[in-house]
């Protein structure tokens, strides 16, 4: 033997063992010091190193073997060559194929109810012959013991409709304008169309006309308008003034006093004009008064408070009215609002429990529900605004009925009719057994 | 969150005060991580080895009730679920629902890519912002891996929407993982039939599952089952009806869940809730209608389209009222232009964030160039007021000088009924900005609803005032007639 073969160096070791043909050594890497390493992929351990670890482990004996057969030839081998895995390997090395449960762990769901110490007042609006008022029925809203639609309880009363009537031609949205165009010259034929043809629970009189800086129609001869209203339908219903805080006291009384014993509603009170005098005058005359602020709970506090303390206003004849923001226009505001205010009253804050009405026809304010198309070039199109006018009125409806509104002031006769069916619906009084559907195959079936 | 105030999270920070977060003191970031405005990972130091288990835990107490899953992968990436109240006024909703639009494996190309394109490419200014669409909804009508997989394939070509797979076949939901699986997509569904085969694909290829049914007992089994083969990324479908029992049926199942998730911290079914409001399309076969046809005949909307109005009024109530109570991902069918428009609005109000006020800063803004010859406009500070003029005014290349008045955020109407917009705050906003300098004509033009305000403006201003048009849209054809000024 000559003198390099005492020096034992891995490529005299590859070439022994390629010798004994030893040539399946994939991955695996030979050092100086008899390391064997192997490289573990990200996957885990790979088919081929499994192999590897076992040609590996026939290595260690290998060398064993090569130690006895070197030493035979006169090579020493400062101690025992090792084969040691430097990449712990950590599972186990079979790979677990995964297999699901055996069966459906069974559960049953429960949950508890929602329970409140209060209850929101019931306010009835009309009077009958019985009454001292000539309404052909009346009708009661509020009275909720839980969240609206809320499966923890029944609420006594479903929202009512009120639709809009102006004593004056006004400007109205196209997807409007179309069902009213033949009436609006005539508020009674207005009225009657209303609760004939659109479903309305009650109508608005809007006494429009008598605003200073437009018509400014006389008090005296706009309360004509009134009684001719309360001739032409049996509904109960509600006064609106023109919203000019000035003129509104002077005609909002003289209305209510040409209603006497009508319990209509009067609209309305609120901290910007003289409040006590509407209210007074509802009260005196026998009607309901509804207490108007702005986006402001305790402006609502303070508005209902002093219709209770101040006029000596009894608690079932209050409604209020927090305020409608249109969708895209506050209507987050408003409805954060009304659910807050609803939840304090059912709570049992004896400032706020009152019936909530909104100014639903409000959602109409918003250029989406009337633009005929965007104004922005940028913009996809907006759709057909005959279509989308009433979508905009019915989400901005839903959205606060949900908040716990008791009663809509509306414009559209569709979102009337969608609005009623919904919350009607929502209310578990619609059963709708021929419509039912099975959606058990519905991904193909829709 | 499983912690309130602001001293429990304080106690797991290193409590250095080291400023590298931007906050002044540890106890300030702390009350940041409970009102959830930031992230855990700010504070760079928590991320130290030394701190592994105090951010460990942490991480699990902050985690908010309803688990919170991604869908999809980049940019495109929709977060789901991530709520931790039941009211939005206890704090804020967060992860605004995605709206997922579906197309079939039985439409011919055109229709997908069509319909893919309009989703993707869909947007509404709103707010100092584009509104848009977020997924794409493939639905196996066919019930054909191949049909399905090339119908992924072309959806997957056209955009980089996330999707959701749609069949009860799983043989069919791995044709299309095949091909998108990378992506991240959402598959539905898993049901009591089908639960295992469902189970095997999601181990297979990680990808989050929707379990569907509207029994809320078999609902909580499919959960529990998965959650102990240690699949956590789990959506439920407690079923969407279109009408009558069957749709307060709903309603009170969305709110079950969302009750016992949150109030009760049943960790069975803490999971996002998906809305599948086309299932009016499915009532609408049975004909059912929400309203009367004679109504619609009035309306007289573009005869186009007008036998879809029924179904899709009954689609929009339906999944607008999720949108409210407690979707965390809602599958449309129509793309009715004026549908989308109104569901997307009240998406993005509803999740607005109740805890910041929607103003912007009250100072004078110049759009485009002006010079001595510029209108002068002023609008309020309510963040929706301001921008819709400004863009009016911008988008029209109008060039001129907008005031925007200080109402405490509140828009022009409201402001003038409640006081905040009065003639002298629109005197101090005029003398402050030094905008009679920058004109030669001394005109200002108001708002159309701040008309009663003329005669004191002009008093207080000394300006001569124009009243201009209710809605801003309308300033174009306004100034066609009313500018220049005529001279007096």
């Amino acid at each position: 033997m000559s003198d390099e073969k005492n020096i034992l160096t891995v490529k005299g070791v590859q070439e022994l063992l390629e010798k004994l043909q030893v040539d399946e050594l994939k991955d695996v890497t030979i050092e100086g010091d008899l390391e064997i390493e192997i490289e573990p992929s990200a996957a885990g351990v790979p088919p081929e190193m499994m192999r590897s670890i076992t040609v590996a482990n026939e290595t260690r004996q290998l060398l064993q073997h090569f130690k006895n057969l070197l030493s035979m030839e006169g090579i020493s081998v400062p101690g025992t060559p090792t084969v040691q895995l430097a990449v712990p390997i950590k599972p186990v090395p079979t790979i677990a194929k995964f297999s699901p449960l055996g069966k459906l762990i069974e559960r049953r769901f429960e949950v508890k109810k929602d329970e409140w110490k209060s209850k929101i007042e019931e306010v009835t609006l009309g009077a009958t012959r019985a009454d001292g008022g000539t309404r052909g029925h009346t009708i009661t809203i509020g009275g909720e013991v839980c969240m609206p639609f809320y499966p923890d309880a029944q609420n006594p009363h479903r929202p009512i409709v009120v639709l809009d009537t102006f004593d004056e031609p006004i400007p109205l949205a196209k997807a409007v304008k179309g069902f009213y165009g033949d009436v609006m010259e005539d508020p009674c034929d207005w009225a009657k169309k209303n609760v004939k043809e659109f479903g309305a629970d009650m109508v608005t009189i809007h006494l429009h006309s008598t605003h200073p800086l437009e018509k400014n129609t006389p008090t005296k001869e706009a309360i004509k308008t009134i009684e001719d209203i309360l001739q032409a339908v049996d509904v109960p219903i509600v006064i609106g003034g023109s919203g000019d805080p000035g003129k509104d006291p002077e005609v909002l009384e003289a209305a209510a006093e040409v209603a006497d014993g009508e319990r209509c509603m009067i609209a309305s009170a609120n901290l910007d004009m003289d409040w006590e005098r509407i209210a007074k005058a509802a009260k005196k005359y026998g009607h309901n008064i509804l207490s108007w602020t702005s986006l402001d709970m305790n402006n609502q506090r303070e508005l209902d408070r002093k219709i209770m303390k101040i006029v000596g206003m009894p608690r079932d004849r209050i409604i209020i009215d927090p305020t409608t923001a249109a969708l895209g226009y506050g209507l987050d505001y408003a409805y954060t609002n009304m659910e807050r205010i609803k939840i304090a009253g059912l709570k049992g804050d004896d400032e706020l429990n009152f019936p909530m009405s909104s100014g639903t026809t409000n959602a109409w304010g918003a250029r989406e529900a009337w633009m005929k198309e965007s104004p922005m070039s940028e913009d996809s199109d907006w759709g057909a605004r005959e279509y989308r006018g009433p979508l905009w009125e019915v989400i901005t409806g839903m959205t606060l009925a949900i908040a716990g509104v008791n009663m809509f002031m509306m414009m559209g006769p569709i979102a009337v009719h969608v609005l009623k069916n919904m919350t009607q619906t929502l209310m578990g009084l619609v059963e709708d057994k021929d419509h039912e559907i099975d959606i058990s195959n519905w991904i193909r079936e829709v | 969150m499983k912690i309130q105030s602001p001293l429990e999270a304080y106690n797991y920070l290193p409590g250095t005060n080291c400023k590298e977060c931007g906050e002044e003191t540890c106890m300030a970031f702390a009350s940041k991580l409970i009102d959830r405005s930031r992230k855990l990972e700010e504070c760079k130091e928590i991320l130290d080895e030394s701190y592994k288990d105090e951010y460990e835990e942490l991480t699990g107490l902050l985690a908010p009730e309803i688990k919170e899953i991604t869908v999809g992968t980049g940019e495109k990436a929709v977060k789901i679920g991530g709520e931790d109240v039941i009211y939005r006024h206890e704090l804020t909703f967060f992860d605004a629902p995605p709206f997922a639009y579906d197309v079939t494996d039985v439409m011919d190309e055109k229709e997908i890519v069509d319909r893919v394109n309009y989703v993707q490419n869909y947007k509404k200014f709103y707010v100092g912002n584009f509104l848009t669409l977020d997924m794409i909804a493939i639905r196996s009508v066919s019930d054909d891996p191949k049909k399905f997989s090339s119908c992924v394939r072309k959806v997957a070509e056209t955009t980089e929407l996330p999707v959701i797979l749609m069949s009860f076949n799983p043989d069919v939901l791995e044709a299309g993982l095949k091909v998108i699986s990378e992506r991240r997509p959402l598959i539905y569904a898993a049901t009591v039939d089908n639960w295992k085969r469902i189970a095997e694909l999601v181990d297979k290829y990680k990808v989050p599952v929707v379990l569907f049914s509207p029994d809320l007992d078999k609902l909580s089994s499919l959960a529990k089952t998965f959650l102990e083969m240690g699949m956590e990324d789990l959506v439920l479908d407690p079923g969407t009806y279109a009408s009558g029992k069957q749709l307060k049926g709903t309603f009170d199942r969305f709110i079950k869940l969302r009750r016992s998730g949150i109030k009760e911290g049943n960790k069975d079914i803490t999971f996002p809730i998906m809305c599948i409001p086309m299932q009016a399309f499915l009532a609408n076969k049975k004909g059912y209608k929400p309203l009367p046809d004679e109504l619609i005949e009035t309306l007289g909307g573009p005869e186009e389209g007008r036998e879809l109005y029924q179904p899709v009024l009954s689609e929009t109530a339906i999944g607008n009222i999720s949108i409210i109570k407690y979707a965390d991902i809602i599958v449309w069918h129509n793309i009715e232009a004026y549908s989308v428009l109104p569901s997307i609005h009240l998406k993005f109000n509803m999740y607005t964030d109740p805890r910041t006020p929607v103003s912007v800063e009250p100072i004078m803004r110049e759009v485009g160039n002006p010079d001595e010859n510029s209108p002068v406009f002023f609008t309020t500070n309510f963040a929706l007021t301001y921008f819709t003029v400004f863009n009016d005014l911008d988008s029209n290349g109008i060039d001129s000088y907008l005031l925007v008045i200080d109402t405490g955020g509140i828009g022009v109407q409201s402001a003038i009924a409640g006081g905040q917009l009065n003639a002298g705050k629109i005197k101090d906003a005029v003398e402050e900005s030094k905008v009679k300098e920058k004109v030669k004509h001394n005109t200002l033009t108001m708002p159309g609803y701040a008309a009663r305000l003329m005669g004191d403006v002009e008093d207080e201003t000394g300006m001569t005032v124009l009243v201009g048009p209710m809605d801003s849209g309308r300033i174009p054809g306004f100034l066609d007639e009313h500018w220049p000024p005529k001279s007096e």
